[in-house]
């Protein structure tokens, strides 16, 4: 019960920072924003790691295979196309900040 | 759990939130997404440390094959097809944390583990991740224009999405208490019920949704996925899925509430009401009106002769005629004439926020000529042309014309009728998806309608900018 309470104090404090963070982001960054976090829950790949290594029989290993290979689908791709979107993002050549300065 | 594995957990929880923290400008996105991945590897070969060394190479097979398809998926997509792409890495992110309470699932069966969090827990990760996964094969399949085209309804929707919910409720309850609700049905069986419920509820909410309205719906998907990991971390007892799952669960779902409130359309009506085009009349009898029909060569005089600052605002129909680098070409010709060119962009331009962003500087349009909304409307009082390509619902003055009652009332919209004039490249008089007329196409002394495709429309003008 005691472990049970700790990873729930964790989940709320994770929504409320998940919240805080995406708060006031230009629009102009929502897709790769999106598509950055849609990576970062591939960490399911971790449970499907754990999952496939204590599974037995069969029929489970089966299951926590196909479990792993999504999770590792959605974590490479993932980070692989927002690297991508975010690649067209080029430094430019002279920075004109005009919002700052209206 | 190891305190070494515990420490490295929370070192790629802290290399997750900086990730995030630095995608929100554009200077340091790329390397926030490097960090992040980064903080991945972290908890990857954490995780190395406490699982069983004899189920490595199922492992590393399993990773390997997941690696090499997402690796070269990711790499070929076009971006234009990118929406769909994501969509389906969220679903398979969603389908693993299904698989995994499944199988966990059945092993607490074997062990006869009664833990009542996992109990609860195990079916709630398996309907979520399912509805995840089902939901976002739907949306692949209506960007990539495979299936369930336009809005798929039928009688007594709601009613059937609401029994089904029960439903899986009811068998998810059935398996948590050991088939004390219906004892014919094994707990085994019963959840194997709920997976595949909640698979066809993922179908039948999501067929109802036009495709206008799917970058949202991958979006809530996406908080949705985040959710079923967070779920299946309480299943493992696992932080990092906890963390992880939970910070993309409640930032997807501030995304998505951002996402819905620029389109001007409220969450609930998206998902609720199968809206799509409801095509709210008007456009009939206004046929015969007359417009200001002009050629090529007409807006390229214009255009060489007396504008001096251009507001482009590009729309859907830019990315659907693959019109991109075409609208460079223009662009390089205008600025090498000396004029000033700027873009608004509306922030559901494209197919999801921020993707016309993406479409343009992929062909190497500087973001710092791409501007918001709010920065572009007071641009609009000192132009002497807006050209709008491939768009009309983003730009239609009536959406906040209080006589209108439209489905776009209250949507904030560019107003490019301030321009001096407004040049629509446009294949024909046909309204936008939202089905609404626009009356600046009627304003025959202010706009010019050049009727093509995106692409072949933005060639000519070159050309006829050039030769001017």
């Amino acid at each position: 019960m005691q472990e049970f309470l700790a990873q729930l104090a964790i989940f709320v404090i994770a929504a409320f920072l998940g919240y805080e963070l995406i708060s006031r982001v230009p629009n102009l960054l929502h897709t790769p924003l999106m598509s950055a976090t849609n990576a970062i829950h591939g960490v399911i790949l971790v449970g499907g790691m754990i999952t496939l290594s204590t599974g037995t029989g069969v029929p489970i290993k089966i299951v926590g295979f196909v479990a792993v290979f999504f999770g590792a689908l959605n974590v490479v791709g993932g980070f692989w196309v927002t690297n991508r979107m975010l690649g067209m993002f080029r430094p430019p050549v002279r920075r004109v900040k005009r919002r700052e300065e209206g | 759990m190891q305190a070494a594995t515990f420490l490295a957990y929370l070192a790629a929880a802290a290399l997750f939130v900086l990730g995030i923290r630095r995608l929100r400008r554009p200077e340091t996105a790329r390397s926030g997404n490097t960090l992040a991945a980064f903080g991945m590897v972290v908890a990857i070969i954490a995780t190395l440390f406490v699982i069983e060394f004899q189920s490595l190479l199922l492992i590393g097979v399993a990773t390997l094959l997941g690696t090499v398809v997402g690796a070269v998926s990711a790499q070929r997509v076009q971006m234009t097809a990118m929406p769909q792409m994501v969509a389906v890495y969220n679903g398979v992110g969603g389908g693993a944390a299904a698989l995994i309470a499944y199988s966990e699932f059945y092993h607490l069966q074997i062990r006869g583990d009664e833990s009542l969090v996992a109990t609860i827990t195990v079916p709630l990760t398996v309907l979520i991740g399912s509805v995840s996964f089902a939901g976002s094969v739907v949306a692949f399949l209506k960007l990539q224009e495979l299936a369930f085209a336009g809005s798929v309804t039928f009688p007594l929707q709601q009613v059937v999405n609401a029994i089904l919910f029960v439903g899986i409720l009811l068998l998810a309850a059935n398996a948590a208490l050991d088939a004390a609700i219906l004892s014919f049905l094994p707990p085994v069986g019963s959840l194997t019920a709920v997976l595949v419920a909640s698979l066809v509820l993922g179908v039948l909410l999501v067929i109802p949704i036009g495709g206008a309205d799917m970058p949202i719906v991958i979006s809530l998907l996406n908080a949705f996925t985040g959710l079923a990991a967070a779920a299946s971390g309480f299943v493992l007892e696992n932080y990092i899925l906890i963390i992880g799952g939970t910070i993309v669960g409640a930032s997807g779902t501030i995304l998505t509430r951002l996402m819905s409130s620029a389109l001007g359309r409220p969450l609930r009506k998206i998902i609720f009401a199968g809206i799509a085009a409801s095509g709210s009349g008007g456009s009939e009898q206004q046929e015969d009106r007359e417009v200001n029909d002009v050629s090529a060569e007409e807006v390229g005089e214009y255009l060489a002769d007396e504008a001096e600052k251009v507001v482009i605002v590009p729309g859907y129909g830019l990315a659907v005629a693959q019109a991109q680098q075409a609208m460079r070409d223009l662009v390089e010709t205008l600025e090498s004439e000396g004029k000033e060119v700027l873009f608004g962009i509306h922030p559901v331009a494209g197919r999801m926020p921020g993707h016309m962003n993406v479409l343009l500087t992929e062909v190497g349009i500087p973001y710092e000529k791409l501007y918001d909304l709010e920065d572009i409307n007071p641009e609009f009082d000192d132009a002497n042309a807006a050209i709008i390509v491939g768009a009309n619902d983003v730009v239609n003055p009536s959406a906040h014309d209080p006589e209108v009652e439209s489905p776009i009332s209250g949507m904030p919209v560019l107003t490019v009728e301030n321009a001096e004039h407004v040049i629509f490249i446009k294949r024909s008089l046909s309204p936008g998806f939202a089905g609404v007329d626009n009356p600046l196409f009627y304003d025959t002394d202010k706009t010019m309608m050049l009727f093509s495709d995106a692409k072949q429309g933005l060639q000519d003008l070159n050309e006829a900018v050039k030769s001017s």
